[in-house]
């Protein structure tokens, strides 16, 4: 159990050095370097050496990816090209502000997702099912931009319901903040309890059609008793891992939500570093959004580990 | 003699084993919808130039933002574009980049997959980690970075497309070809003296492909979805090439007193994306996978 806990950490910190290798290659190996990405046509003479001097271009590239990295380990990316402000303090507001939108998203997902996928997968090919079946495949195959702008379009501009637009600072109080994350709360929301609730539906069929539920139907236990000590304990299970892997996936999605409604987390920082060719940035995002999807990942893993009582004696024997 | 009638005998069973597939998708009313909307997003894509009402890239300033009427059924966009027009044609680009991208990622994700799934050993643990790595990075981050740093045209877009939505491609055609590895068809091949090669050739590609390919089609609609979003975000097509994506961010703005202008390619763009998804999920039944299950990696 301890050494597949430790083993599944260390394969985690193994993904995350390769990363940050391939990050680093990328942007080495691609023609220009961050100082004439980011100079263009000024790339010359005093100012790219100023440049250079600067992010310690002048020395040679692994010596600059050993101590990129030992300092990326204590938190410091490194100075941002653009605002020429250390990158630590240019993430920390977005990524508290993402971590609000991205939690209240999960908080409300999650158990919408259970009881539709549920509700779709015990009354399956009913009327229920058909129709929930079919808002959560427009929902989950719609790209967010699009259910978005049509949030946009019905809810704030036809409706007058909500503003449209976040306009607020970067380092906006949490309160301040609330009003204006309803929508992009919604639009995550949506397609992410869309990919749940149809996982969920699918496990939770599996297992009805197991042969120790047929074996509780015969004998004779009531139905909700059944549904809720046979079938839901071991369909939930293999559903966190799956449930982890989407919200994984849903990173990039945030990126263009934020986009849309201009709301100052990370998602919009990528698309503004790579606008402004800001390299430096680019890496400690790339390196962070990694870290967020294996952490969560190793989480999935662990709670799948710790909840399944099977595998747990599995390792043991072995 | 003989050999050409086994040869042409096998054809025809092949054609026969399409055929029903596509009978079978078209049978359950979500894989008949989703053939019937893809089917005519290809044929618009193929004859739109032709029946196109105005030229997509003519401004008139004269025209800007009309309300769709029996002229203009779509409306005009800001600069005094035809929005049909631009509708009609705003998926050609797409298509064609999406479709040749799915491609790229099927042959060498599968081709990868296979390799690692019947080599094993060290090189498959190093493979597949450099895999995972790159599994981790999201997917529009690495795609702005490669895009932003090499340009957006067509050659650009095509192999950055196919190389990032092929690697989950390699994990599927991985897993199929160790489903397939320890049988003893296999086994006999190798007794036989046959090389990696033929082994992988007549033994198992014949085998994995269904998955791959269900796995392919499925790609075809995230890679379509991924391209999109980089043509909203600025990143892909552009201008004035019409694509739905670039529409649909120029339009946003001015949504408040025009919808029309961002309506249109929404319920483009949106058709074709269902289209190919339940496509895909009929495919997918059509062969008997099962890949509701799966998590959208």
């Amino acid at each position: 159990m301890l050494f597949l806990i430790i083993k599944r950490i260390l394969l985690g910190l193994i993904t995350l050095f390769i990363v940050s290798l391939i990050t680093f290659v990328g942007t080495e190996v691609l023609p220009g370097d961050a100082c004439t990405t980011y100079l263009e046509r000024q790339a010359f003479g005093e100012q790219l050496e100023a440049c250079y001097r600067r992010l310690g271009l002048n020395v040679p590239a692994y010596e600059r990816y050993v101590s990129w990295a030992v300092n990326a380990i204590q938190g410091d990316f490194g100075y941002s090209l653009s605002g020429e402000m250390p990158i630590k303090e240019v993430l920390g507001p977005r990524i508290k502000n993402s971590l609000v939108l991205a939690s209240a998203a999960i908080f409300i997902g999650i158990p919408i997702a259970l009881i539709l996928g549920i509700v779709t997968a015990l009354w399956r090919d009913k009327l229920p099912d058909v129709a929930i079946s079919t808002v959560t495949i427009f929902a989950m195959t719609i790209p967010e931009f699009i259910s978005a702008t049509l949030l946009i379009l019905i809810i704030a501009i036809w409706l007058e319901w909500l503003p449209g637009i976040v306009i607020v600072p970067t380092d906006v109080s949490f309160f301040e903040l609330l009003p204006n994350i309803i929508l992009p709360v919604i639009a995550i929301a949506m397609i992410m309890t869309a990919h749940m609730a149809r996982m969920v539906r699918s496990s939770v069929i599996q297992v009805m059609a197991s042969e120790y539920v047929q074996m509780a139907i015969l004998k004779g236990v009531p139905y909700w008793k059944m549904v809720f000590k046979h079938v839901l304990p071991n369909a939930l299970l293999p559903a966190i891992n799956v449930v982890a892997l989407t919200i994984a996936w849903l990173l990039g999605g945030v990126v263009v939500t934020e986009v849309v409604f201009n709301y100052p987390g990370l998602g919009r920082l990528v698309i503004e570093s790579i606008s402004n060719r800001d390299l430096p940035t680019v890496q400690a995002l790339a390196i962070i959004l990694a870290s967020i999807y294996v952490s969560i990942n190793l989480l999935a893993d662990l709670m799948t580990l710790m909840l399944n009582p099977r595998l747990k004696t599995l390792q043991i024997r072995k | 003699m003989k050999l050409d009638n086994i040869y042409q005998e096998e054809k025809k069973s092949n054609f026969a084993k399409v055929y029903e597939i596509i009978i079978t998708m078209a049978s359950r009313p979500s894989g008949f919808i989703g053939l019937s909307i893809l089917i005519f997003h290809i044929i618009l894509a193929f004859i739109s130039p032709y029946i196109a009402p105005y030229d997509f890239k003519a401004i008139n300033p004269t025209l800007m933002l009309q309300a769709p009427s029996a002229e203009y059924w779509f409306g005009t966009d800001d600069l005094g574009r035809d929005v049909f027009t631009r509708t009609i044609l705003g998926g050609r680009t797409a298509l064609t980049i999406t479709f040749f991208g799915s491609l790229i990622a099927l042959l060498w994700g599968g081709l990868l997959g296979i390799f690692c799934g019947l080599v094993g050993g060290k090189t498959d643990d190093i493979v597949m980690r450099i895999v995972d790595a790159f599994l981790s990075i999201p997917w529009i981050l690495a795609m702005l970075l490669i895009v932003s740093l090499l340009g957006t045209s067509t050659e650009v877009l095509i192999p950055a497309l196919g190389f990032f939505y092929g690697k989950g491609i390699v994990r599927v055609a991985r897993a199929a070809t160790h489903d397939v590895i320890a049988k003893d068809f296999i086994v006999s091949a190798r007794a036989r003296g046959h090389s990696n090669f033929s082994i992988i050739w007549y033994e198992i590609i014949p085998n994995v492909r269904d998955a791959i390919l269900v796995e392919g089609a499925m790609r075809w609609s995230w890679m379509l979805l991924g391209f999109s979003s980089l043509s909203f975000l600025g990143f892909g097509v552009s201008p004035p090439t019409p694509d739905w994506g670039l529409m649909i961010s120029n339009a946003r703005g001015l949504m408040s007193f025009a919808y029309w202008s961002v309506i249109a390619p929404i319920v483009g763009l949106s058709s074709l994306i269902i289209g190919i998804n339940l496509t895909a999920d009929a495919f997918a039944k059509a062969l008997g996978i099962d890949r509701s299950t799966k998590a959208p990696v």
